[in-house]
């Protein structure tokens, strides 16, 4: 037992480094209000840091849910002023729908003011189409995950890439029927299990076939139900930070799901081009906002809050999905150890 | 990195131009941290400097040349402009250089990094974390002061520097510099600077790619270090009041250009590039330690056989070897425990014989004894016996005495006889 001993004893020093000596690191007092006399410059901060984000340009993943027929290709294409979606890539508009939900990402690198943005636009072809839906947001799910999965694995390297590529589905759209009953089951069920992982912004689809009062007793009824079913979409209120982010995200919840017309196609309307749809009785304007409120949903999205979508992703959904997994001891399977050999006790 | 997306062009207004607003108005209410590291000698004019950088006056205690050793000293103050919310944290050195023996000098700021490092990367490590809401500790930039000899570095600039230069973004200053002739001083400049570039130290460069600020950068870069001078007190020149050192022969203006470079550095400092230095200290000082650390507790990235490890194989894998560790030693000691539980086992048993034996010598004693009084018992009832008969016999001859006539005395006499 000898030599095995001391072999162990310098195996388990290698093991365990002689934990380093912790400074005591100074204790920092409460901050001192200090008073400027005069101008510094600490201001340019902002200045510098809009400039360092212009430079590294921005990613942004938005995906679209719903039954196919919905128009979210289109509505897509309207939001981003190009032709972002999958039907617009090469897609067949023969293309028989699939047997199960697919998940397409397509990726497209657009630019405005300067600020180049990565848009990635994923589609699920499939969802609730089947004669028998279950667990058909399995597999939208299961794709969420992967992404956060992708970045944790990043960002545990030890080296580690400057910048990560990030592939987390900032916003997803979830496009609701518009029966103008109330919510269908799958609907319920849909967003019941993926609120929790994705930030899920509901519109209300082909919005030109309801009236205005029409329009209005659904979302109440649809607002009602989501909040039986507890069911929080995106401005959730529980991330609001703060009395001025809790009136502003209010308004917008109290009108959401946005009721949304899309289309591709402009006309004359007034002298002026627009993007809109003809029918033999008017022309609706996509972007009137006394036609259909794509308009507030653009702006919405895209003009207030883009990076809020982005930041909660990251620092609530991706920190959620972290925790879990660590916790969850990496769900790796349970490493076999050795037994303890029973000793009885000679007494 | 673009591989695989098409560059599309917009067909009219989408409004993400508004982005980089979005971003800056959330950093605006987060509010921004900064945190320089100022290493001189006790009397360099460390707190003079930033009194004169911030244009305020921390209050700073002055401090003596005694004390044993080197301690960092921090504090944080927040400060305000425009909407611009800044937790400054000012960390000095106290007692650098004042000592006989100097050789840990530097040993106490490295370890004072480091820590801070450490602390960010154990926050990163956690599992519930609040990253963003983190108050950021690390050192962004570490200004040096070097003292006006006029000659060149000392021993222990270098040895200090060339300790933090992969730690930390280093920006020498020539101190008090009030005391050197123009002419001396682009001498001096030009001494340090080969110095540090012949020793290997690695200074801050101020960044060039951005068309900006490169020309401006790469002018200021030709003027390392600065000479600074800073002043608390304020003097009254014409009709205004600057901050100056009044002397006799004349007042040096802390914001004059032809003085000192006192507003090149706050201009690097603050205007130009604080963005930088927080971003030069988080992209590569801090994952610099971070790899180091990791490799230090025994992480890879890639397995020996050149197949990559993910990093929770490794926490398993050293988790493991950890248990059965743990494992050896429980063994160990549950020997160690049977072996003495043994032992005490064979006293104890021993004794018991001990006692036993004793218990039956006892017994066999108490027997004897108890023998032996009970003959003796039996001798002294015999005796008893007798004597109760003599005594009756005795007491009938009294009787028939006194009552007989002498013939019956007689016959009894006879008798007797």
């Amino acid at each position: 037992a000898g030599p095995v001993e001391s072999k162990n004893e310098a195996a388990m020093s290698e093991l365990v480094p002689e934990p380093r000596q912790k400074p005591v690191v100074p204790m920092k007092p409460m901050g001192i209000n200090a008073n400027l006399l005069g101008y510094i410059g600490i201001d340019t901060i902002i200045e510098q840091m809009r400039k360092k984000t212009m430079k590294t340009g921005f990613d942004f993943n938005i995906m679209v849910v719903g039954q196919s027929g919905l128009g979210k290709s289109t509505l897509v294409n309207t939001l981003f002023k190009s032709q972002v979606s999958r039907k617009s890539s090469g897609w067949n508009r023969e293309e028989k729908i699939p047997k199960t939900v697919e998940i397409k990402a397509i990726g497209h690198v657009i630019e405005e003011g300067g600020v180049k943005m990565k848009l990635t636009v994923i589609d699920t072809p499939g969802f609730g189409d089947q004669i028998n839906n279950e667990n058909c947001w399995e597999p939208i799910e299961k794709y969420i995950n992967e992404q956060y999965e992708k970045f944790l694995k990043e960002e545990v390297n030890i080296a580690r890439k400057k910048r990560i590529p990030d592939t987390r589905v900032h916003c997803c759209l979830y496009f609701i029927s518009p029966t103008g009953h109330s919510l269908r089951p799958l609907d319920l069920e849909f967003m019941k299990h993926l609120s929790k992982v994705v930030n899920i912004i509901p519109v209300i689809a082909k919005a030109d076939t309801m009236t205005l009062e029409e329009k209005t007793e659904f979302k109440q009824r649809v607002r009602k139900e989501l909040e039986v079913n507890g069911i929080e979409f995106y401005p959730q209120k529980e991330f609001d930070e703060d009395l001025e982010d809790k009136t502003e995200n209010d308004k917008i919840r109290e009108s959401m799901p946005f009721a949304v017309v899309g289309s591709d196609k402009e006309y004359q309307v007034n002298g002026k081009r627009v993007l809109g749809r003809k029918t033999p009785w008017g022309i609706i304007e996509v972007e009137n906002l006394t036609h259909c409120e794509f308009a507030l949903l653009r702006d919405f999205v895209i003009r207030t809050h883009l990076q809020d979508l982005k930041e909660v992703t990251h620092n609530i959904h991706y920190e959620t999905y972290r925790a879990k997994r660590l916790n969850d001891n990496g769900g790796l399977p349970p490493m076999t150890v050795e037994t303890e050999e029973n000793h009885e006790s000679n007494l | 990195q673009n591989v695989g997306y098409r560059t599309l062009s917009l067909s009219g207004h989408v409004g993400f131009g508004s982005l980089p607003d979005q971003l800056v108005k959330k950093s605006i209410k987060q509010g921004f941290c900064f945190n320089i590291l100022c290493i001189g000698e006790t009397g360099s004019g460390k707190s003079a400097l930033i009194n004169s950088l911030f244009n305020t006056n921390f209050d700073d205690p002055v401090s003596t040349h005694f004390l044993p050793s080197v301690r960092l000293r921090a504090q944080t103050y927040e400060l305000q402009e425009s909407n611009v919310l800044l937790k400054l944290t000012v960390v000095n050195t106290v007692g650098f250089g004042d000592q006989i023996n100097r050789e840990n000098s530097y040993q106490p700021i490295v370890d004072y990094i480091d820590a801070q490092f450490e602390a960010y990367l154990q926050e990163e490590l956690k599992i519930t974390r609040s990253l963003f809401s983190y108050h950021d500790t690390r050192i962004h930039v570490c200004i040096y002061f070097i003292s006006p000899t006029g000659h060149s570095l000392k021993t222990l600039d270098l040895l200090t520097m060339k300790s933090l230069d992969s730690k930390v973004n280093i920006i020498p200053v020539i101190g008090k510099a009030d005391g050197i002739s123009k002419t001396e001083l682009q001498n001096f400049k030009n001494k340090i600077m080969s110095e540090l570039v012949s020793n290997g130290v690695q200074m801050y460069q101020f960044p060039t790619d951005d068309e900006t600020v490169s020309e401006i950068n790469t002018i200021m870069n030709g003027h390392l270090p600065f000479a600074v001078v800073g002043s608390t007190k304020e003097v009254k020149i014409g009709n205004k009041t600057v901050r100056a050192r009044q002397y006799p022969w004349g007042i040096v203006q802390v914001e004059n250009e032809n003085h000192c470079d006192f507003t090149k550095l706050r201009e690097m400092l603050l205007c130009t590039n604080m963005e930088d230095l927080r971003e030069q200290t988080h992209a590569r000082h801090y994952e610099l330690y971070r790899r180091c650390r990791l490799e230090e507790m025994g992480f890879r990235d890639i397995a020996p056989e050149n197949k990559p490890v993910s990093l929770q194989e490794a926490y398993e894998a050293k988790r493991h070897e950890l248990y059965l560790e743990l494992q050896r030693k429980e063994e160990e000691m549950r020997q160690q425990f049977v072996q003495r539980v043994k032992e005490k086992e064979a006293i104890l048993k021993e004794a018991e014989q001990q006692i036993q034996t004793r218990f039956e010598h006892h017994m066999l004693m108490h027997q004897e004894v108890k023998l032996k009084l009970e003959k003796k018992k039996k001798v002294l009832e015999d005796e008893i016996a007798m004597f109760i008969e003599k005594k009756a016999n005795a007491e009938l001859l009294r009787s028939q005495a006194s009552v007989s006539t002498p013939v019956v005395s007689l016959k009894r006499d006879k008798d007797h006889k």
